[in-house]
């Protein structure tokens, strides 16, 4: 069905989509230095896409897709989680070599805030950060197609999805 | 009598919650401390990872994130099986 907000909301919308993106994958990436991490920089995409549904009413035909990206989050984390098995699962075998995210910390004490430290916390942080945003936005676009929040007054939800 | 019940198990829960309270001990002087500083220490040495939550949550106690997302899993493939369309009602995926 086709459910528009006014014009003020969708330009406001336009505007403030990006930068709410952009602030979840900060949040995602400075996961492993900053309070935050993969399931809060989630939710903030999520909550972009929430946005969208609000102001446009639809987001196309993307739902395979956000199906499709939260099951590779999900599997590529247990898969990292897998990788160390050697000594454990959940092992930490990025850090202290030169792979990215492998660095180490020069001194031990107050936060430096080197990006490039953190070994497989960081990946997993990216990882359930995708996973996350995926689902929550999953969930958000089904809840918002069924209900009865979007439809239009006048029409019962039999007769909107007749005229699809 | 329901009151009464109601009223009964409200005092029997309630005088568990206040015993509890009595009973916990001062702020910032946990039982045992060799866990928290195990965490602190070894987080920043051998990880290299300056947030130690982070640390505890996706390397320690990684197997309890992968619960949590395997949760999140289940819970979008439930609200996709409730909140599907039939092929046949639809006409062109909207």
């Amino acid at each position: 069905m086709k459910w528009e907000m006014s014009r003020v909301v969708k330009t406001v919308t336009d505007i403030l989509v990006a930068p709410i993106i952009i602030f979840g994958i900060y949040l995602i990436l400075h996961g492993h230095l900053t309070p935050g991490g993969g399931f809060q920089g989630g939710a903030v995409i999520a909550s972009s896409t929430a946005l969208l549904i609000i102001a446009y009413g639809t987001l196309g035909k993307h739902k395979k897709d956000l199906s499709s990206i939260e099951a590779v989050g999900l599997t590529l984390f247990i898969l990292i989680a897998f990788l160390g098995i050697g000594s454990t699962v959940f092992y930490n075998y990025i850090t202290g070599t030169g792979f990215p995210f492998g660095g180490s910390l020069p001194y031990h004490g107050p936060n430096p805030g080197y990006i490039n430290t953190g070994g497989t916390i960081t990946f997993m942080n990216l990882m359930v950060g995708i996973e996350v945003a995926a689902a929550l936005s999953l969930i958000l676009w089904m809840m918002s197609k069924r209900g009865g929040v979007m439809e239009p007054k006048g029409s019962s939800s039999k007769k909107a999805e007749g005229k699809d | 009598m329901k009151k009464a019940l109601a009223l009964v198990a409200f005092f029997v829960i309630f005088s568990f919650l206040l015993l509890g309270v009595v009973q916990m001990r001062p702020f910032g002087e946990p039982e045992n401390e060799d866990m928290d500083d195990y965490f602190l220490g070894d987080s920043q040495k051998r990880h290299e990872v300056n947030n130690v939550v982070t640390a505890v949550l996706f390397d320690y106690r990684g197997l309890d994130t992968l619960g949590e997302a395997t949760i999140l899993f289940a819970a979008v493939s439930g609200v996709l099986t409730v909140l599907r369309r039939f092929k046949d009602k639809e006409e062109g995926e909207k």
